[in-house]
């Protein structure tokens, strides 16, 4: 039994090391390498799925087209499993050994903290598809964003509670792992306290499952509304547990609401909420409408979300920069990067302001009849 | 009052899953005096299992419904009673007599195993999904308090358990063997109790109540992934230590003081981000006065 045991841990060990080998392979030498960190799994796997598929569309477009500089573009992802400390290792890896020109990466601010100082040490570019927290490009001038920060999220949602649900007492309930539920929580509250009362500030820990206590203390403020600046995943439960507790005020939130499994989760619960995000398919330009006849076409029938919308600008946005630099070089990516103005995206017009952020309208959605609804736009 | 009665509520709910999970911490360290750490996962995996059994059960019994709910959780316990017998032969058996450091470390081996495996694409993965609704939720207004429903099923599960605990333990010929086996294994043996049958049925007993703890939790918080035992799993084992280690109703009191603590922490605006640090540190607050844990005996170790 012993022996039987010991040659199966050595079978599995040589798989395992095996199976590290195979993943190695050089950076392409007739390519142009570009590297992408995303959440394919774990708790914010719609995040990741979506900005892929879009990244991957629009990479797939390029190439079709002839690639960039006479050369094809390979995409290199890497997952991050959803989790703290992996998105550092990974971005590390795509630099130091598949040498990628340039980094594309991550929906969620926390974790693109994580890779941006990394990217900017070593002068490659990063462009993040659609981390809000004003953070992200403070870190240097190498990084920059294709959607909108969160002063301005926070402010259009404020402004959505105050003038279109005419609320004047809300909650605020914030993931305090989260740089982008800090962030986004912040900036609401200045908002919406200039002529409003905030009644209650909650907070809870991403990946908790029992909101009941704080959603209690909740309730007894007495809010007409409720601001949960979240993720998805954790949004449901919390929706579900305060149906549970008899708190049926909306919940409003931000663009970490979309992924679509708050409906598959949430089912009923999160039935009639808001949240502002980056774009709706059922609002856009010519771009925009092409892009979600593309990605329908390709993903047999999906429609794409504000994710995969970003995701597809990210690339393109870059692919521009690449061919107005005429180089891989990291420095004149980046100037070209630096220099974009009303680059026409599938999410709408994009400039790049001179802290490396779009300047971009916000649309606000509605869950309705377990979908999202497009309800308005509203312009910086 | 209001609040003070919603809370005390919801501190029962979730300390009532947690002491579930304590029994089953507290009755392996009873015959083994060891933790097993792979029983937070074993939870895990009966969340999953009732995930993957209810559509089936659904073609024979209406879901959501008290009789599917029952089938599935019954089957899930089997399985689970099934994983946590394995976990004990293959791992834990073959380091039997070794010292009690090298059982504990292969525990947390087993943990990190079941759960990055089960992360793995080919198993579960590691994405969110949705638990089905196994009994339809109401909620019930009592005087000015809101209680769904499915906190009183936890409750009533978990104290419908913890009796059928109390009466395995203490009025049957295996709960008799368990007790012997936990007071002196070498006399137990020579007495002709089959230690290995005990300690596999300890294993068994444990898993299928961790099971039937994962299930409620997934009706609690109805999205399960394959880490979700870690933090029941945690507080438990803490639950189980403060009632005593290797005491049964000291698990159950120390489960429902811990969810307590939490929820009433948690309520607190401002101090709600602090809810485990409160919560914690009143547990070393009563560990500093009783060390032995609540309802536990000080022994002197035998040297």
């Amino acid at each position: 039994m012993i022996q039987r045991t010991r040659s199966l841990f050595l079978a599995t060990g040589t798989a395992l090391v095996l199976s590290a080998f195979s993943g190695c392979n050089e950076g392409g030498g007739d390519a142009i390498v570009i590297g992408e960190f995303a959440s394919l799994t774990g708790k914010e796997a719609n995040f990741g799925t979506s900005s892929h598929e879009g990244t991957q569309l629009a990479v797939e477009q390029i190439n079709a087209a002839g690639g960039l500089l006479g050369k094809q573009v390979e995409l290199r992802t890497e997952d991050n499993l959803s989790k703290a400390g992996e998105s550092a290792n990974i971005v590390n890896k795509l630099i130091a050994k598949d040498q990628v020109v340039a980094v594309l990466g991550e929906v969620a601010s926390g974790r693109s903290l994580e890779g941006a100082p990394i990217c900017q040490q070593n002068g490659i570019p990063m462009i993040s598809p659609a981390s809000t927290n004003p953070k992200v490009t403070e870190t240097g001038d190498y990084v920059f964003r294709v959607c909108f920060i969160d002063p301005f999220q926070g402010t259009v949602m404020a402004n959505f509670a105050k003038n279109s649900l005419k609320v004047t007492k809300v909650a605020v309930f914030t993931d305090v792992k989260s740089d982008y539920s800090k962030g986004l929580a912040k900036f609401f509250k200045e908002g919406f306290s200039k002529s409003g009362q905030i009644v209650a500030e909650l907070d809870y820990s991403g990946g908790d499952k029992d909101f009941k206590a704080q959603l209690t203390t909740i309730k007894n403020a007495n809010p007409e509304a409720v601001f949960v600046p979240g993720y998805y995943t954790d949004v449901a439960l919390i929706r579900i547990q305060a149906r549970q507790l008899g708190l049926n005020v909306p919940f409003l939130g931000g663009d970490g609401w979309e992924g679509a499994d708050l409906l598959t989760i949430g089912k009923d619960a999160v039935e009639g909420d808001y949240f502002s995000t980056h774009y709706s398919p059922e609002a856009g330009s010519p771009k925009g409408k092409a892009f979600v006849e593309a990605y329908k076409a390709r993903y047999a029938g999906k429609t794409p979300d504000a994710m995969a919308a970003l995701g597809y600008d990210s690339a393109m946005i870059l692919a521009e920069a690449i061919k107005t630099s005429g180089s891989t070089e990291g420095a004149k990516i980046r100037d070209a990067l630096a220099a974009t103005k009303n680059f026409d995206a599938a999410t709408g017009s994009i400039t790049l302001n001179e802290s490396r952020d779009a300047v971009k309208a916000a649309v606000i959605l509605q869950v309705k009849d377990g979908a999202f609804k497009y309800l308005e736009t509203v312009s910086p | 009052m209001d609040s003070f009665c919603q809370q005390l509520i919801n501190g029962l709910a979730l300390g009532s899953i947690y002491a579930l999970i304590a029994l089953g911490y507290t009755m392996v360290y009873g015959v083994l005096r060891f933790i097993n750490f792979a029983h937070a996962d074993v939870l895990m995996l009966g969340a999953f299992s009732a995930y993957f059994l209810s559509p089936a059960v659904q073609k024979l019994l209406p879901l959501p419904g008290v009789g599917g709910a029952l089938v599935v959780m019954l089957l899930a316990a089997m399985i689970c009673a099934g994983v946590g017998v394995l976990i004990e032969i293959l791992a834990y058996r073959p380091l039997r007599g070794r010292p009690k450091l090298t059982v504990l470390i292969t525990a947390i081996g087993v943990s990190l195993l079941i759960e990055y495996s089960c992360q793995h694409r080919a198993v579960f993965g590691a994405a969110t999904r949705p638990f089905p609704e196994l009994i339809s939720e109401k909620n019930l207004e009592f005087l000015g308090l809101t209680i769904s429903s499915n906190d009183l099923v936890v409750v009533l599960v978990t104290a419908i358990l913890l009796a059928a605990m109390w009466f395995i333990v203490h009025r049957t010929r295996v709960g008799t063997a368990m007790r012997a086996v936990s007071f002196s294994p070498q006399a137990a043996a020579l007495m002709g109790i089959n230690i290995n049958r005990v300690i596999s049925f300890t294993f068994g007993l444990g898993s299928a109540l961790a099971a039937v703890a994962g299930i409620l939790y997934a009706l609690k918080a109805p999205g399960i992934e394959p880490l979700m035992g870690i933090h029941p799993g945690l507080r438990a084992f803490v639950a189980a230590v403060l009632g005593g280690i290797g005491n049964l109703p000291g698990a159950s009191l120390g489960g429902l003081l811990l969810g307590l603590l939490e929820t009433f922490a948690g309520g607190i605006p401002g101090l709600s981000n602090y809810r485990d640090a409160i919560a914690f540190a009143i547990l070393i607050l009563i560990l500093l006065f009783k060390p032995a844990g609540l309802l536990g005996k000080s022994t002197i170790e035998k040297v």
